[in-house]
């Protein structure tokens, strides 16, 4: 019968060797050899886009390669869907956005800031998502016509 | 209750309370706005109400913990603890950093990154909070005559949750690296360390109320707790599926988190074993439901229904949808909220020295809480799969979809109502148990 010792080492034991592949799996996905997000593309406009995405909270009504909140369309490829000149519009609308009765924040961006959305937007669409691009935005790759209640 | 200084529980679970309650407010804004009516749009738009339904149960859950600690510790440690004064300034201060998180959330004072949202700023008044509160427990336990398994378990836990919170506090110029190490805290905290402390309580329970030996029971604790960490550390692996990092993690996340359910099928036939092998006839029977329920709705809610879309295969077209919100919701009931109320009804009666056991109001809001919360996720799930669907399988367009689905979100609403009505019953047992008194002290026979 297991002894509460025994049952202490399996514990113990278990705890450090199932940690210690976890860091050495993540340093093993985190080397630059195995990088899927071209990150030599990540721009100082990249990264400003990155600082309004967290800014707004985008994540808490939108997703973006399958995470965030679910109550507003899922963002990864949203520039091939939608095309740069309407992703700038709702950003720069100083009206809420309201497809099909679901309200959006009006963020009233700038120029400036909806160009650094665009661009991180632009990166996120690049990156390989082990196949899930092609389930989440399959309309990016068919290229079929948008409809106006995205 | 046996060390007056256990009394500072009381009011930690006294400001759960009020956070539940918000937490569910909350909710109920984000169900009415799903089916269109979004009133309160221009003051609380979605993302404010989800960032705060969302952080208040981890604020109310952390919260409860504490409570617990406070209660659990001198026992365990056979003493009284090291510091009351300094314990209530730590509850005053995690009360003001909260407050200013919330009310931060309404004015675009955040972090949007989802479950972390509390600004940088704050996060180190929240790190020195924590360091606080593990400073009292931890010299307490020290300082003590005994330590007991089910103390270090629970301290352990409490420890690794406060050292996991620092990985979310770096800033990542790349959003894919950025989720990779916000999985560290999420992930860690609700399918690892904080199912130590989980473990720990119900050890604690489980000892209390049904009278098998403590080495018994705390054997079969670091059982449950090594399944733990062996299938929920590797585990992590089923968020990466998708977000942009190597494919190795399809497999690995894959394999081990399939073994995720041992964990808490373990914990619920140790709950479920303990309760009929004890001799112990404690007259508390609505903790012991309590306890016995979060082992068993916890295994449906974290156990079963994660495994539903925790295969790479299935997580492909649930990844992003409502079925991950039918898991969240049973899985954070069963685990946390249930364990919390447990603890709670446990001690209600030994702070106040006034023995309320089984009342109806008790009993009933076990009940209608639970089928309440099982309605809310049948809903959700009806929702998430008709979603997956449409959206991932028909290629409908995400508004149209959610159009055709907003029926299930008055369906929620509905059982979000008899939910809401179930807490709002324990609230009411809550404030008739008045508050705590040193005339409940009882002799320490340990």
């Amino acid at each position: 019968m297991l002894s509460k010792s025994q049952a202490r080492a399996f514990f113990l034991g278990g705890t450090v060797v199932t940690f210690l592949i976890f860091i050495g799996l993540t340093v093993y996905s985190l080397a630059p050899g195995n990088d899927q997000t071209n990150s030599e593309n990540i721009t100082p406009q990249v990264v400003h886009g990155k600082e309004l995405w967290e800014a707004n909270n985008c994540m808490g009504c939108h997703s973006i390669m399958g995470e965030g909140a679910y109550y507003a369309p899922e963002l990864t490829k949203v520039i091939d869907r939608r095309g740069e000149g309407m992703v700038k519009a709702i950003l720069m609308s100083p009206v809420p956005w309201e497809p099909s009765g679901r309200k959006m924040v009006a963020y009233g961006m700038t120029e400036e800031e909806a160009e650094a959305m665009v661009e991180y937007f632009k990166w996120i669409g690049e990156i390989d998502l082990n196949g899930f691009d092609r389930i989440v935005s399959p309309l990016a790759k068919d290229k079929v016509q948008p409809t106006i209640n995205d | 209750m046996k060390y007056k200084s256990q009394k500072v529980a009381y009011w930690f679970f006294a400001l759960c309370m009020l956070l539940f309650v918000l937490q569910i407010v909350y909710g109920f804004i984000m169900g009415f706005a799903r089916i269109g009516m979004d009133g309160l749009h221009e003051w609380i738009p979605f993302n404010t109400a989800r960032a705060v339904h969302t952080n208040l149960l981890v604020v109310w859950l952390l919260t409860g913990f504490m409570g617990a600690a406070y209660y659990i510790i001198p026992e365990e440690a056979q003493r009284e603890l090291v510091s009351v004064k300094l314990a209530y300034v730590q509850l005053i201060s995690l009360a003001l950093v909260g407050v200013a998180a919330i009310i931060g959330y309404h004015f675009n004072y955040w972090e949007g990154r989802k479950f972390l949202e509390i600004p940088r700023e704050l996060d180190f008044l929240v790190v020195i909070n924590v360091l606080l509160f593990l400073g009292i427990i931890l010299l307490t336990l020290f300082k003590g005559k005994r330590q007991t398994t089910t103390a270090l378990v629970l301290s352990m836990g409490l420890l690794f949750a406060a050292l996991l919170y620092l990985p979310g506090m770096i800033w990542f110029d790349s959003q894919v690296t950025d989720s990779f190490f916000r999985w560290w805290v999420v992930h860690l905290w609700v399918e690892g360390v904080w199912e130590l402390i989980m473990g720990g309580i119900l050890a604690f329970l489980l000892i209390k109320l049904t009278g098998v030996d403590r080495e018994v029971i705390e054997k079969w604790l670091y059982v449950i707790v090594g399944l733990t960490f062996l299938s929920g550390i590797l585990g992590t692996g089923h968020h990466y599926y998708y977000i942009g990092v190597n494919n190795i993690w399809l497999i690995v996340g894959g394999v081990f988190s399939a073994l995720e359910p041992l964990a808490f099928f373990a914990m619920a036939m140790f709950a479920v074993y303990m309760y009929r092998k004890g001799e112990r006839n404690h007259p508390n029977k609505l903790a012991l439901f309590w306890t016995v329920g979060a082992s068993i709705v916890s295994f449906i809610g974290a156990g079963l229904l994660g495994f539903a879309h925790t295969l790479p295969q299935t997580n492909l077209y649930t990844h992003g949808t409502l079925v991950t919100a039918m898991h969240g919701h049973m899985a954070f009931w069963g685990a946390y909220a249930m364990i919390v109320l447990a603890i709670i009804s446990y001690a209600l009666p030994n702070l106040t020295g006034r023995k309320r056991y089984n009342n109806f109001t008790g009993n009933a809001a076990f009940w209608i809480t639970n089928i309440g919360m099982l309605g809310m996720t049948v809903a959700f799930g009806v929702a998430g799969v008709a979603q997956v669907y449409m959206e991932r399988k028909l290629k409908m367009d995400f508004m149209e979809v959610q159009n055709e689905i907003s029926i299930h979100f008055v369906v929620l609403i509905i059982m979000a109502s008899l939910f809401a009505a179930g807490v709002i019953m324990y609230i009411m047992e809550f404030v008739k148990y008045g508050k705590p008194t040193d005339e409940a002290l009882e002799p320490n026979n340990d």
